[in-house]
């Protein structure tokens, strides 16, 4: 019993660095933003003094249940994020998985040449782009070489949906919940959305290309040697071989690609702002804006519990569809 | 194992606590320096080398004169540098403030409202006094301002035929000149308030009441100004720089997309720096139903209500202020006095300007009230759309709002 207990010590004193430091980085300040979520606190002065109004759960009725501009602005944020993460996610994983089998054979030039994007500065990327997809940039100009009249990207707040589908039904417009019209919610992402996804999408593949990579190299050859004396195809061999295989840094992949997109910051902070029409403004530009533009840190920090909350949700979510299923 | 997690994790969590008592502050005014030289710290939002250094060297001979010392940093981002040094009770004694978020500044008790214990403080444009008073009070002394004018390209005005009189001084000229116009885009500014906003002001409308305490978006007069421009954009006589695949208007302009631009006296700078071919001629703006009318932008010497040196302070701002002051600052960096008494002698030394220093009497400020912020920027995401939406229905959403924000 008593040899137990100096373990126990001898382990806390070998973990306790690592406490502090997280105690004191993360959860300190997120128990201090928790607490200013629950404020009207204006940024003068400490939030932990007296004389801070508390409001309670005020910030979060008004992002929810009260309807007005934050709401609205809030929810707009939501549907832009989640059209963003519906497209990412799929999309790079993919690009990740084909750009790592096809790297698999070959040698190191495609390996750098595929990962450059990822470890190149974000905000200087996004700067390219926006060259690029500028009215008269390499992007329309190819599309005009085929005769394609192209958008204009960066101004042009039209969602795709809403695009293709053309004249809304009333039925849509008229109605909606949550301070949006159906129309609203299912317009899908906008033009100048797209540019932003076709960016993302190309620098973050090539990080996640590493780890399929790794993954890959970690197949034993001799499965797929005996799957091939069975007589299984490539494609076979690929989707009952290789992809069952590569399950624990799918998980990995998706989950990194979640949390990541729903996070996106710098591309909008620097390429878009929100606009145009507020179809690039996603829950964490909108909670820095609120914040530090508004002075209302309350409502500022309240956001970003939300999306805290949506992460850690979507995150269970793919964990309980991705679970080990008994056969 | 499991037993001791949460002592440990409570014991880490008070002692961190502990060293957290610091924040707490008074709420008391802060004790202010009586004795010794005061040490200033001066936080500014820069628009380039030449006004950094212009503001240095001033802030240098003051220091001399006066015996104290004034350090000046030019800010990466002001409003964040801002917001973090004032959460941190430690906010530095004197900063640029935006006429923009003026109100929001002074609603939350940041600043010092010390603007008529400047000598003379009745010489800024009464109009800039406006702009930087919150609930009766005139906070902080106007820096310099500029105004919005008409910015005409002179050679593509001869190339249509046109001449000194066909420049527009009313809607109904401005309509019929930019017909006349052809090969490029007659008229060209940014789609948001802060240029679509001068047709408002000519209408007699704008976004609150002048005391900023009432909700005024859906006016009959925004209505109409809206409209006019609605007008514009739909037979092409006029388009946003976004789609001439601009920035903004000055850079449609010298890239010679445009005639006309609607810009403000920065655009010297930038077309001797950028565009040094392009000729052109500043006018003042056609004037609209309701007269004249322009937009003015400004910065004041913010003085922080926690300042612990705010005799230093406002001695400092005493100094930036004065007419010479002012005049040298306007070689420097190309912007106006915000004093009167300056605007003689400033109109001598730069004839061209004339239109825009007038514009001074006539030029509504950005928005004053506190909480805009969003609403306004939900304004501009209406603008933007102003060639296929209802303009009565972008106003009423305005008004919905800013009578919300107001509360």
């Amino acid at each position: 019993m008593r040899s137990r207990t100096r373990e126990n010590l001898a382990g806390w004193l070998f973990v306790a660095p690592v406490v502090v430091i997280l105690g004191l980085f993360m959860l300190l300040p997120i128990l201090m933003a928790l607490w200013v979520s629950l404020t009207g606190w204006n940024g003068q002065g400490s939030p932990f003094r007296a004389g801070v109004p508390f409001v309670g759960g005020d910030n979060y009725a008004r992002l929810f249940t009260e309807d007005g501009l934050a709401r609205e602005d809030f929810m707009t944020s939501i549907r832009n994020n989640v059209y963003y993460v519906a497209v990412v996610v799929p999309l790079q994983t993919a690009l990740a998985l084909f750009l790592a089998l096809v790297v698999n054979k070959r040698r190191t030039f495609f390996r750098t040449a595929f990962y450059f994007p990822s470890v190149t500065s974000s905000v200087a990327i996004s700067v390219v782009f926006l060259f690029i997809f500028s009215n008269s940039g390499a992007v329309n100009q190819l599309l005009a070489l085929a005769g394609v009249d192209g958008p204009k990207w960066f101004s042009d707040p039209r969602g795709v949906i809403q695009l293709l589908v053309g004249d809304p039904p009333a039925a849509l417009t008229e109605h909606g919940v949550l301070g949006l019209t159906w129309w609203d919610w299912l317009s899908g992402p906008s033009v100048a959305m797209c540019a932003i996804i076709a960016l993302v999408v190309w620098t973050t593949s090539g990080t996640f290309m590493l780890m399929f990579l790794a993954a890959l190299q970690n197949i034993p050859k001799a499965l797929d040697e005996a799957a091939m004396i069975d007589g299984a195809t490539r494609w076979q061999r690929f989707s009952r071989v290789t992809l069952p295989m590569l399950k624990p840094t799918m998980f990995l992949v998706l989950t990194l690609g979640l949390i990541g997109t729903w996070q996106v910051f710098d591309q909008i902070y620097v390429m878009s702002q929100g606009n145009p029409a507020k179809t690039t403004l996603t829950p964490a530009f909108l909670s820095y804006r609120t914040a530090f533009r508004d002075f209302d840190y309350g409502m500022g920090t309240a956001i970003s519990f939300v999306l805290f909350l949506i992460i850690v949700l979507m995150t269970l979510f793919q964990r309980w569809v991705m679970r080990e299923r008994k056969a | 194992m499991k037993s001791l997690a949460f002592p440990a994790a409570a014991a880490v969590l008070l002692s961190v606590t502990a060293c957290g008592s610091g924040f707490d502050d008074q709420q008391a005014a802060p004790r202010q320096q009586s004795s010794g030289p005061a040490a200033l710290q001066v936080l500014m939002a820069s628009s380039g080398d030449a006004e950094t250094s212009a503001v240095k060297q001033a802030a240098e001979a003051w220091a001399k004169a006066s015996g104290n010392t004034a350090t000046v940093t030019p800010a990466q981002d002001i409003h964040q540098q801002l917001g973090q040094a004032l959460a941190g009770s430690n906010p530095p004694d004197v900063f640029y403030v935006d006429a923009s978020r003026f109100a929001d500044y002074a609603s939350v008790g940041a600043l010092e409202p010390y603007a008529d214990k400047i000598s003379d403080s009745q010489d800024f444009y009464p109009k800039l006094r406006e702009t930087f008073t919150y609930d009766g009070r005139f906070y902080c002394a106007p820096k310099d301002f500029s105004t919005l004018a008409l910015i005409v390209n002179d050679d593509l005005w001869k190339k249509n035929g046109l001449t000194d009189d066909d420049i527009p001084t009313t809607w109904d000229e401005l309509s019929a000149v930019t017909k006349k116009i052809k090969g490029v885009t007659p008229l060209t500014f940014s789609d948001t308030r802060d240029r679509v906003g001068v047709f408002m002001v000519q209408a007699g409308g704008w976004i609150t009441s002048a005391d900023g305490r009432q909700a005024t978006g859906d006016s009959p007069e925004n209505l109409q100004a809206l409209q006019y421009v609605k007008g514009l954009l739909a037979g092409k006589q006029a388009q946003f720089a976004k789609a001439l695949d601009a920035g903004w208007g000055g850079e449609a302009f010298g890239k010679e997309k445009a005639a006309m631009t609607i810009e403000g006296n920065w655009i010297k700078g930038a077309m001797k720096a950028d565009y040094p071919g392009v000729t052109f001629s500043v006018h003042e703006l056609p004037a609209g139903p309701k007269g004249k009318g322009t937009l003015s932008f400004s910065n004041c010497w913010g003085i922080a209500a926690k300042s612990k040196n705010k005799a230093a302070a406002i001695s400092f701002v005493e100094a930036m202020t004065k007419t010479d002051q002012q005049l040298a600052f306007a070689r420097a960096f190309g912007v106006m006095p915000s004093r009167q008494s300056a605007k003689d002698a400033y109109l001598k030394e730069f004839p061209t300007d004339a239109a825009f220093v007038n514009g001074a009497d006539h030029a509504q400020g950005p928005v004053n009230a506190p909480k805009m912020d969003s609403v306004l920027a939900d304004f501009d995401a209406g603008l933007q759309q102003l060639a296929t939406q209802d303009p009565q229905k972008i106003l009423a959403r305005l008004q919905k709002n800013t009578e919300s924000a107001l509360g």
